[in-house]
């Protein structure tokens, strides 16, 4: 996916920003103690607060605020000790307030960066904006009945964290990579979930298009993108469209659009002139929120390894290519069952199973690592057994497709099904002496200068172990042997 | 014995702890007088059956020895109250019918303390007014009337349900909410002493807003000390309230007495308008005297700001409760007007359910918040506002409490300024800016016009010194020894 757009005229770059909504790991609402599970009854997770009754008042929550804090510091934000609850002001029915508390002017996480890895290998900064504590509205379901919309207000009132990005991405490929990289980072915090599927992290895309050279052009938002996947595709259609629209001699105008998954296009929402006016001023029912420094330095004290981190420590530790550890540590429970494989193993030969045969395994299946039948204790045993020699790769990987099936440890399915390596010299040279007295004429040809044929011999000679002699003892023990 | 009715708070808990009579015959007597006074419309529910049970309970707690510190003391509480069960509709259409599942916070306090409710009271339209004349549920009739003129004049407002209530003897006293004038203005209108508080004194959890930074609770009484028993009730640190301010709440009434000896008040020259009338300009006077005469040092002061306190204040005001007011949408409780679609429910419900003066508000506060002319209006009235706080924290360096006039006038009949906002706007001149600073205020009874109408002085206090207030307010009332009555007493509910 390249970022240029080959158009009629000329080429054409496309300039991403993203902001993304990630729900705040909390067991209790921005503003209120109501509970934020998903999944539950309509309506029965809703304080008096959240429905906006009259005289309800609302109250921060700490955690909430400490999770904003401890993603502002994983995203090597700068942290402000003071910020500003605004209210937002539009009328909606899943809104019981006809206002939403965001931060608007002074939010509690101002300007950083985050390093992304791209396939080529390379790596790429990307400027954050800033990341505001907002709370997120109610849900309108419109399918129950058809002349009435229903409200459903368990989402009412949960902390969302929103980060903005700057306009620094331009391929569909760094703005998927930075999804994954945030959603690396709040899952390694643990400040959200990460889970795009239930909605827990949700995107808004700012794309444009300019020919190289030019400034910015104007940019349209495509609103509640949730999967990584379809950020992509919508960049890709939307620039594709923006291009269009201008070869043939008209103006982008700035829009809100929402992306259609099933037909992949995006559409019109609203235009600029019936963008609403939020009329933000800030909430008088909250102070302005205020902490000191050395709670800030607590928090970051208390964080745990990063995704960076990790990555930079696979790298010197088990000598992986940067996008591969990358890759790796973009998921906590792929880079934990790496490293439990890897411990005290080669790190590349760890790193070659764990992401060829277990992921591609799994891939098949449609399980996740966490659901994996195998353990990465028992991943670690099948590499030993190829260390040692007991195995040769071929043999390894077809005891790994039982282990995969059944879930049993390798030894005891090396021993069951008698998959052992042979090594023994004296056996190989049994076979090897028994395939040249069968096929005297192709000894008569290597010997005249045929080298090809030593592959010929190599494969039958393995034909004749089952696979089981070791090919680098065989391919020694032939060469000799046909010298004569 | 004198009428049940004719007691202060203090006089009642006195006879309540001697045995004179019980905490169910004083709720009779208010009972009584409620249903008496229905013409004055300052009730807009009636809770008297629910009274007699909490009278009953008071009794109980009596004999005991479990009294509260407002134990059998029947209240009227402002409808903008919610109370659990009860008619809470900020005397507006559009929260028809609504009873809210939860106490407020400030009620609560009340209950706690052994207080008896006798109903709702009437008020101006989710607090928007200065004479009550804004209530869906009708005007209230002020219990005073001009000598020799029968027309009725308004209570004041917006608490002025509680106000009148509290004057006609149909309440032993009320809440009110004061937001720029709201309990302080109907009180001298009514003849009756009425307080507010530091801004973030008492809760506002389960207060229907009006404009968050302002509304503050406080009690209208009929006398300072009442003011102080009461106000130590209702006071306290709520963790439900982000903007309650958790400092203890003193004994008001131990700060009482004691004189005004060496005590510096303030007099700011720009509280003199120029078309003042002279009857406030003399009483102002008088005030000023008392307090020499009583040993206090008078300081001239100045508040240079205070001109632009009121267009600073409907600036303010009606952009936040052009917000708070938007969650009347007709969807979720009161009236709903359906209409073909979702806009035009909005549309209809709202048109329907919100009286002129509300309206108008939500259009003002839309409009200084909208893009384009939020930095002319609503940020340049938050810097004033600053502005008018810094005058008064200068001149609370060189005295301890200021003294101007509580209204530019008394009270006028109804109808009278209806037609111009902006002399209805004037009402709450001399209220807006302690309203606006967030500071301590108490309006007194002290003295009368040339109709014979009750007109009040206001003393304004630092943050969070309740009891100098209500120190320097129960000296002026001794000073002043109001003992006028409103007709509704005098000559009866038939003159």
């Amino acid at each position: 996916m390249s970022g240029i757009i080959h158009g009629e005229t000329g080429d054409f770059e496309m300039v991403i920003g993203l902001e993304v909504h990630a729900q705040v790991a909390s067991r209790a609402k921005l503003f209120s103690g109501a509970p934020t599970e998903f999944g539950a009854e309509p309506n029965t997770q809703v304080s008096l607060v959240d429905a906006g009754m009259p005289g309800m008042l609302p109250v921060i929550n700490k955690v909430c605020v400490e999770q904003a804090v401890r993603t502002g510091l994983a995203l090597n934000s700068k942290i402000n000790l003071r910020s500003i609850f605004d209210r937002k002001n539009y009328f909606y029915p899943d809104l019981p307030c006809g206002y939403q508390i965001s931060q608007y002017l002074n939010p509690v996480v101002g300007e950083g960066e985050i390093e992304i890895d791209l396939a080529d290998g390379s790596s790429r900064t990307i400027g954050i904006e800033r990341l505001h504590l907002e709370i997120d509205a109610g849900k309108s379901v419109h399918d129950i009945r058809p002349d009435a919309t229903h409200v459903d207000l368990n989402r009412s009132g949960i902390a969302l964290m929103e980060i903005v990005s700057k306009p620094d991405m331009f391929t569909p490929e760094e703005a998927g990579a930075y999804v994954r990289k945030i959603r690396a980072i709040v899952r390694y915090v643990g400040s959200c979930d990460g889970n795009m599927d239930q909605g827990s992290l949700r995107c808004d895309v700012n794309v444009s298009v300019r020919r190289a050279g030019e400034p910015l052009g104007t940019r349209c938002e495509i609103k509640n993108v949730n999967s990584v996947r379809f950020v992509m595709r919508a960049i890709e259609y939307e620039a594709a469209r923006q291009v269009e629209v201008i070869e043939d001699g008209g103006t982008i105008d700035q829009e809100t659009r929402l992306f259609d998954s099933a037909r992949g296009e995006t559409r019109s929402m609203r235009s600029k002139e019936e963008a609403h006016d939020y009329r933000y001023f800030p909430d008088p029912d909250l102070l302005p929120l205020e902490f000191e420094q050395s709670w800030v330095d607590e928090l970051a004290a208390s964080l745990p390894e990063l995704p960076d981190a990790r990555k930079a420590r696979f790298m010197a530790d088990f000598g992986l290519k940067p996008y591969d550890a990358g890759v790796l540590v973009g998921d906590q429970d792929f880079a934990g069952f790496f490293e439990a494989v890897a411990d005290g193993r080669d790190g590349k030969l760890a790193a070659n199973w764990v992401t060829g045969e277990l992921f591609g395994a799994l891939n098949k299946v449609g399980k996740s690592i966490t659901e994996s039948p195998v353990t990465a204790a028992q991943v670690g045993t099948l590499i030993d057994r190829v260390s040692d020699g007991t195995l040769s790769v071929r043999l390894a990987k077809e005891v790994f497709e039982f282990m995969f099936e059944s879930g049993r440890d390798a030894d005891d399915l090396i021993e069951e099904k008698g998959l052992k390596q042979v090594t023994d010299s004296g056996a190989i040279e049994a076979v090897i002496d028994q395939v040249m007295t069968d096929n005297p004429e192709k000894v008569e040809e290597y010997r005249a200068g045929r080298d090809k044929l030593m592959g010929w011999f190599v494969g039958q000679v393995m034909k004749a172990s089952q696979g089981k002699a070791n090919p680098a003892a065989v391919n020694k023990a032939l060469s000799e042997k046909l010298k004569g | 014995m004198s009428n049940l009715t004719d007691l202060t708070i203090a006089r009642a808990q006195a006879g309540l702890a001697q045995g004179d009579f019980s905490a169910r015959e004083l709720t009779d007597a208010y009972a009584t007088a409620v249903e008496a006074g229905r013409e004055l419309n300052s009730f807009v529910a009636e809770t008297l059956d629910a009274a007699r049970d909490q009278a009953d309970a008071s009794d109980r707690r009596l004999k005991d020895g479990e009294a509260g510190l407002l134990e059998g003391v029947p209240l009227a509480i402002k409808d903008l109250f919610c109370t659990k069960g009860v008619h809470s509709a900020a005397c507006s259409h559009i929260l028809n019918g609504f009873k809210p599942p939860y106490e407020s916070s400030v009620t609560a306090n009340l209950w706690q303390a052994g207080a008896v409710m006798l109903g709702k009271a009437n008020m101006d339209e989710f607090a928007m007014g200065s004479s009550n004349m804004t209530s869906y549920y009708g005007a209230v009739v002020n219990p005073w009337r001009r000598e020799g003129d029968s027309r009725p004049l308004v209570p004041g407002g917006s608490s002025g349900g509680s106000a009148a209530a509290v004057a006609a003897h149909m309440a032993v006293a009320a809440t009110g909410t004061d937001t720029g004038g709201s309990i302080r203005q109907p009180a001298a209108f009514c003849g009756v002493v009425g307080m507010k508080p530091t801004y973030g004194r008492c809760s506002r959890w389960g207060i229907i807003a009006f404009a968050s930074s302002l509304d503050q609770a406080g009690p209208i009484t009929r006398t300072v000390e009442d003011s102080a028993i009461m106000l130590r009730a209702m006071s306290g640190y709520d963790a439900k309230d982000s903007t309650s301010v958790n400092t203890p709440v003193p004994n008001y009434a131990a700060a009482l007495g004691g004189g005004v000896k060496g005590l510096r008040v303030g007099v700011p020259a720009e509280y003199r308008l120029d078309n003042m009338p002279a009857e406030i300009e003399v009483l102002w006077q008088k005030g000023i005297d008392w307090f020499r005469d009583g040993g206090a040092e008078i300081v001239d002061i100045s508040l240079p700001h205070t001109k632009y306190a009121l267009p600073t204040y409907y600036i303010v005001a009606p952009a936040e409760a052009s917000s708070n007011l938007a969650r009347y949408d007709g969807i979720r409780f009161g009236l709903r007007e359906p209409g073909a679609d979702l806009r035009e429910t909005y549309c209809k419900s709202r048109a329907e359910g919100f009286g002129a003066e509300v309206r108008q508000r939500i259009l003002i506060g839309t409009y200084v918040l909208s893009a384009g002319y939020y930095d002319a209006y609503y940020l340049k009235a938050q810097r004033v506002r600053a502005r008018i706080a810094e005058d008064f924290s200068k001149a609370y360096e060189k005295v301890d409490v200021i003294l101007t006039p509580t209204a530019p006038s008394a009270a006028f009949a109804a109808g009278e300024k209806m037609d111009d906002p902006i002399a209805m706007y004037l009402n709450d001149v001399f209220t807006v800016p302690a309203s606006l600073a967030g500071l301590p205020a108490i309006s007194v009874p002290a003295g009368l016009d040339d109709g014979g109408l009750p007109l009040g002085l206001q003393l304004i206090g630092k943050p969070f010194d309740e009891e100098t207030v209500l120190r320097a307010g129960g000296f002026m009332e001794d000073a002043a020894n109001f003992m006028a009555q409103p007709q509704w007493l005098t000559e009866g509910a038939a003159s």
